[in-house]
């Protein structure tokens, strides 16, 4: 079966699963991971982004046709995630930002308020937003307004690699938003991201669980067969998410006892 | 939060079973919050001008050493040694002298620090809540301020004279750094100055309470421990390396999300190997003489500490990639500073 392509922004992508940069022991195993699962779409933090130190900068390690995801990692604020996204314009590395604006350097928990302000100002100056929230129904409401590309609502912890502690609210976004649901941070094992996938997520974003791994693109690889495994089984009518789903045994099938069949 | 005596026991603790699980612990949780990945930095002394007098350190005021401040054309050339040598976040260091290196002195070695670096921190004399401000707004991010002991009557015996001997302006120093608005705030006990863990447990409240009332301050911890300068014993250390390790292993389990920086006093065998534990931030290609790096020949130096690790930023560089490590140059952009 074919599947539609992941549409963000009116750009199409086939691979559904997007890989975050930081935490690798070498840029070797970073470029070797974005090969193996084929992400299209990678996350770099500005402040990792070294411009100078040649044969060490991330950005000669990601291959042309990868759409540049740059995070504001650092932004305490609206106003600080605003001044990283326009620098980061500014030096060149396009304008696709993802938003994480992070008040609390304990549990790096995004602050949904702040996000959804950075959203509304740099949408309307022509950026492709892709904000980071903790899941919550009215926030999301409100990124929509606010003209964000996606929605990036967290399944646990950052680096927590916990999975789908969210899974509920999580799944309130899928039903009730018509953005695309990108879950990102703490996921922490390809069965999570394709659990994520088969609720109905449109991607999954991991970084951690790779970039930590032993072997990171071959868990790179594992990722982006879970994703679309995920994803065929959601696209397949999963039995158990069809809660309208005709059972076996009807409850309600005495009522038409009488009425001979045709 | 562990109480004291949980802290005593533990550090008292002989056997090595006992630091290999905290160890193991402790290296597993700090890979899943920070990967491999280590922050270099590197410190700039400005001035050794000192008007405390604290009797384990170098610069204190009543010790006879040549006494310098770089002027802007100096420093400006030490930032530049430091900048060729790939270093992008800088420490700058002073003796805390109110006189001789007062605000619009360390406001215009921001500026000029701000040429040739993204990151910039400050180890300097406390100051007022709006002074930090004008700092912050003219480029400096972070302030390291060490309380060195939190035990009162040892505190007093050991800060003789001057602003330091003030403890409680320099308990709320972190506060006051913080209102004002800067990113990252680094704590510190000089560990052989008084009971380990009292100090521990004491830096940890410190700590707690400090992300309770600024959550969004990236702290960081370092453990300096004691040494001698140009060879002459100005008091005695009493942390041994297994305590040492599990003071840095412990603190990462208690905070899973705070930087641990690692100096070049110690020795380069038990650096590398704390590398694994916890650490997440170091120095490299460290002088702590006022003018080391470019201006004076070593005959002339009077450090503030003698460095045990003269290891230069390549080597370290070579070295953290030898041990599948990457190391972090560039952990910083700056922006417009502004609340």
């Amino acid at each position: 079966m074919t599947d539609a392509p992941l549409v963000i922004a009116g750009k199409s992508f086939t691979s559904r699963f997007l890989l975050g940069t930081g935490k690798f022991k070498n840029k070797k195993d970073l470029s070797d991971s974005i090969t193996a699962c084929g992400s299209e779409i990678v996350t770099v933090a500005l402040r990792r982004i070294d411009l100078e130190r040649h044969e060490e900068n991330i950005l000669g390690f990601i291959p042309p046709h990868v759409t540049l995801l740059t995070n504001t990692s650092g932004a305490r604020n609206a106003q600080e995630a605003v001044r990283i996204a326009r620098l980061a314009k500014a030096s060149g590395y396009g304008h696709w930002v993802k938003i994480e604006v992070i008040n609390d350097s304990k549990y790096l928990l995004p602050d949904n308020h702040e996000t959804i302000k950075a959203t509304e100002i740099l949408s309307a100056e022509g950026f492709v937003v892709l904000p980071y929230i903790s899941p919550d129904l009215y926030a999301a409401r409100a990124l929509v307004k606010a003209g964000a590309a996606t929605v990036m609502p967290l399944g646990s912890f950052i680096g927590s690699n916990q999975g789908l502690k969210t899974k509920e609210l999580i799944q309130v976004l899928i039903n009730e938003i018509d953005l695309p649901i990108v879950v990102d941070a703490g996921i922490g094992a390809p069965s999570q991201a394709a659990e994520a996938m088969e609720m109905g997520a449109d991607a999954v974003l991991a970084n951690t669980a790779i970039a930590t791994a032993q072997n990171p693109p071959l868990l790179a690889h594992a990722f982006a067969l879970a994703v679309k495994a995920g994803r065929l089984a959601y696209l397949s009518g999963l039995p158990l998410q069809r809660s309208i789903a005709k059972a076996s045994s009807p409850l309600t099938g005495f009522l038409y006892d009488d009425i001979p069949a045709n | 939060m562990m109480t004291f005596q949980q802290i005593e026991n533990i550090l008292n603790d002989k056997s090595p079973k006992a630091v290999e699980e905290l160890a193991r612990e402790a290296a597993q949780l700090t890979r899943r919050q920070f990967g491999r990945t280590i922050s270099l930095y590197g410190p700039l002394y400005l001035s050794n001008f000192c008007s405390s007098h604290c009797t384990y350190c170098g610069f204190h005021s009543q010790n006879k050493i040549q006494r310098i401040k770089l002027e802007p054309a100096l420093y400006r050339k030490e930032m530049q040694f430091i900048h060729a040598q790939g270093i992008r976040n800088i420490l700058m260091l002073t003796g805390e002298s109110y006189k001789h290196t007062p605000l619009s002195y360390l406001k215009e070695a921001t500026l000029i620090a701000s040429e040739y670096f993204q990151g910039i921190a400050l180890e300097v004399h406390p100051m007022e809540t709006p002074e930090y401000k004008e700092l912050f707004a003219a480029g400096v991010d972070g302030i390291a301020v060490y309380q060195e002991t939190y035990d009162r009557a040892r505190y007093a015996q050991v800060h003789l004279s001057g602003y330091k001997k003030d403890y409680d302006f320099r308990y709320a120093t972190p506060y006051r750094a913080a209102e004002a608005g800067m990113r990252q705030i680094s704590l510190g006990i000089l560990l052989g100055l008084s009971n380990p863990s009292q100090d521990l447990f004491a830096l940890y409240q410190h700590l707690r309470e400090l992300e309770k009332s600024f959550p969004g301050v990236e702290y960081s911890v370092s453990f300096p421990r004691l040494r001698t300068v140009k060879s002459a014993t100005l008091a005695s250390g009493d942390v041994d390396d297994a305590q040492f390790v599990k003071i840095i292993a412990l603190t990462r389990l208690l905070f899973p999300r705070v930087g641990i920086n690692l100096s070049t006093r110690e020795e380069p065998k038990l650096r590398d190997h704390l590398l694994e534990i916890g650490i997440t931030r170091m120095s490299a290609g460290s002088n702590t003489s006022v003018g080391g790096y470019t201006l004076l020949e070593e005959k002339y130096q009077d450090p503030q500490f003698d460095i045990k690790d003269e290891r230069s930023v390549d080597e370290i560089v070579k070295l953290l990639k030898a041990k599948s490590f990457d190391p972090v140059f560039t952990d910083w952009r700056h922006i417009e500073n502004s609340l």
